[in-house]
């Protein structure tokens, strides 16, 4: 952690925690380079590029339809960014995404996406 | 470009020593600001923002490769989050039924030889009519509660015994024997027990004050400070004050037994309220190790119960004497304020509690007839009893009350940033005011706030200028 200093016992076992977390991520990484935009958006298994903040979205990674978020309700573990996999994975996935219950909760959710490549940040972010 | 909008999560900032800080409520963790995640949480504070506007905001003052960076560690720490993300889930654990007892607090008589105007267990507000009880603790019983103690004691090498009253010395011949008992049974049970009480003093005599130091009792003494304080509240039956009777026998105590520190309790009151004087007395002429102070327990009827103002003295009193404390620290010299002490250590712990206390859980207290209660303070009260030491704990009444006391099920203590160190507070306090232990206790709830927030500033300040000295809260 840079920009922040643990002092307490508590703050030391979150840093050491995400020091894991992120050591692990490294060994398997794949950075994008180059693209533009691959700064922007990216999925969690491939880690953030040094000095870049990564800004997690995208689908759970709980098998459990109709919820929108991670294990600890929030969105900081979810697995793929959503403008890749999202309507791929929730159809034709070995392991289906959980996208929202479209006939209830959300029937909306993409009205303003009319295609998934150009329009995905228009898709709402959902939760329960 | 990024279209995510941020808002700030549960934090509660401070600055110490020129620094800013953030006490994470979730998870109790302190961390210390730079200038960018300080002036990211700056802007965050008047509401959610983009994540665009916020580096073109900062942009002036900040490189956006730092602001990025800035937002990525606030966001990993969750003290920031997406707009609109659930609040961080309270976990509702209830401990396991074989949670091992570490204290038991064993009432050796419902007696006591002076009249406290004020005192919990004979006055007004008292919850069980001591005169129902057994006046003293007999032998048999005392030893089956070593034994329920030691039973109890699950895994753990060490256990620890305190004796209470009453005034706990008018039964020392019982104090003897359960300590020879306890000491050859834990030796037996390959555990190894830690013994203390708590006593109004008049009783130190000096084979009591032998005994004491010989066996590594530590002792805790109630008393008020000096003889005009002491003396409002804490009489003899006839009304005279107990001062002139206790101190000289204070002082050969503290001579005598040097083993274990040696603190006063002091009771505060709408009339006694001078704290820095009660502590000078007590420290610089008595010789007290520590001073732990507590407002009296009453409904707030009493002429002795703290108005708004006199908490308001109280914590500006207590902040003054944090920092004199932090002064100490910072050059390694001890100072006898345990209150502050006690909060530091759970502030560099990061404890988040789930009950304001162990009562019913790892602590129990122990009536004179034998009953198991919450803790001492409920010593008698079939309302609050959780068994007994011959057929153990109730197993279903004891999981019923840590269910019914998690900080999950009050619902008024979670949006306070201050409840992982407070969670609702004391049992006997809410019991006394609210007439059920499981009321959270929101008369003093802006003084709990205050007060935690002075023990982060000393913290945050001592970490900045003497982090060595944490060293002495990592056992």
């Amino acid at each position: 952690m840079r920009k922040l200093k643990g002092i307490n016992r508590k703050a030391a076992q979150i840093e050491s925690h995400l020091d894991e977390l992120r050591h692990s991520e490294q060994a398997g990484a794949q950075t994008p380079e180059g693209e533009e935009g691959a700064h922007d958006v990216v999925g969690l298994r491939t880690g953030s590029p040094p000095g870049d903040p990564h800004i997690p979205l995208g689908c759970t990674l709980i098998f459990s339809p109709g919820w929108e978020t991670d294990a600890s309700g929030g969105t900081a573990g979810l697995c793929q960014p959503v403008e890749r996999d999202l309507f791929d994975c929730h159809l034709g996935c070995f392991w289906p995404a959980q996208v929202p219950d479209q006939l209830n909760h959300a029937p909306d959710w993409t009205s303003r996406c009319a295609a998934a490549e150009k329009d995905w940040r228009n898709v709402d972010l959902i939760f329960p | 470009m990024s279209t995510l909008e941020l808002e700030a999560r549960e934090f509660h900032p401070f600055d110490a020593a020129g620094s800013s800080f953030i006490y994470l409520v979730p998870s109790a963790a302190v961390f210390r600001l730079d200038e960018t995640t300080e002036a990211i949480l700056d802007h965050l504070s008047a509401g959610p923002r983009p994540v665009d506007e916020l580096c073109r905001s900062l942009a002036g003052r900040f490189a956006e490769e730092e602001v990025r960076s800035g937002i990525y560690d606030l966001m990993e720490t969750r003290a920031i989050g997406p707009r609109g993300a659930p609040p961080e889930a309270m976990p509702v654990e209830v401990p396991s039924e074989d949670f091992p007892l570490t204290t038991m607090v064993l009432n050796v008589t419902a007696k006591c030889n002076l009249s406290c105007t004020y005192c919990y267990e004979y006055g007004e507000d008292q919850i069980v009519d001591q005169t129902s009880m057994p006046r003293y603790m007999d032998e048999k019983t005392a030893r089956e509660s070593v034994d329920f103690m030691l039973d109890q004691a699950g895994d753990h090498e060490v256990v620890n015994l305190t004796f209470f009253g009453g005034e706990t010395l008018l039964n020392f011949k019982l104090l003897q024997s359960t300590l020879e008992y306890a000491n050859r049974r834990g030796a037996e049970e390959g555990k190894r027990v830690r013994f203390s009480l708590t006593t109004n003093g008049t009783l130190l005599k000096p084979e009591v004050i032998e005994w004491l130091a010989d066996n590594d009792v530590g002792v805790t003494i109630s008393m008020d400070g000096p003889k005009d304080v002491n003396d409002q509240f804490r009489v003899l039956n006839n009304g005279m004050g107990s001062y002139e009777m206790i101190v000289p026998k204070v002082k050969k105590l503290l001579e005598r037994h040097t083993t274990r520190p040696i603190g006063a309790r002091v009771t505060l009151t709408q009339q006694n309220l001078d704290v820095h004087r009660i502590y000078r007395h007590l420290t610089e002429e008595v010789g007290f190790w520590e001073v732990g102070f507590a407002p009296v327990t009453t409904s707030s009827c009493h002429s002795y119960a703290l108005d708004e103002a006199s908490y308001q003295s109280m914590l500006e009193q207590f902040r003054e004497l944090a920092f004199d404390w932090l002064e100490h620290a910072v050059q390694g010299r001890h100072h006898g304020f345990s209150n502050v002490r006690e909060s530091i250590e759970e502030i560099h712990k990061g404890f988040s509690k789930a009950y304001p206390c162990g009562a019913g859980l790892g602590l129990v207290g122990v009536a004179t007839d034998g009953d198991v209660n919450l803790c001492h303070r409920f010593a008698g009260s079939k309302d609050h009893q959780l068994g007994t030491v011959r057929d153990g704990i109730d197993r279903s009444k004891q999981a019923k009350f840590l269910e019914e006391h998690h900080i999950a099920y009050k619902p008024d203590c979670h949006s306070c940033w201050a409840r992982p160190l407070c969670s609702g507070g004391c049992y006997h306090e809410a019991q006394t005011r609210y007439g059920t232990t499981s009321a959270p206790n929101l008369h003093y709830c802006d003084w709990i706030r205050s007060w935690t927030h002075t023990c982060l500033e000393v913290y945050g300040a001592l970490a900045e200028r003497n982090p060595s000295y944490l060293q002495h809260f990592e056992a």
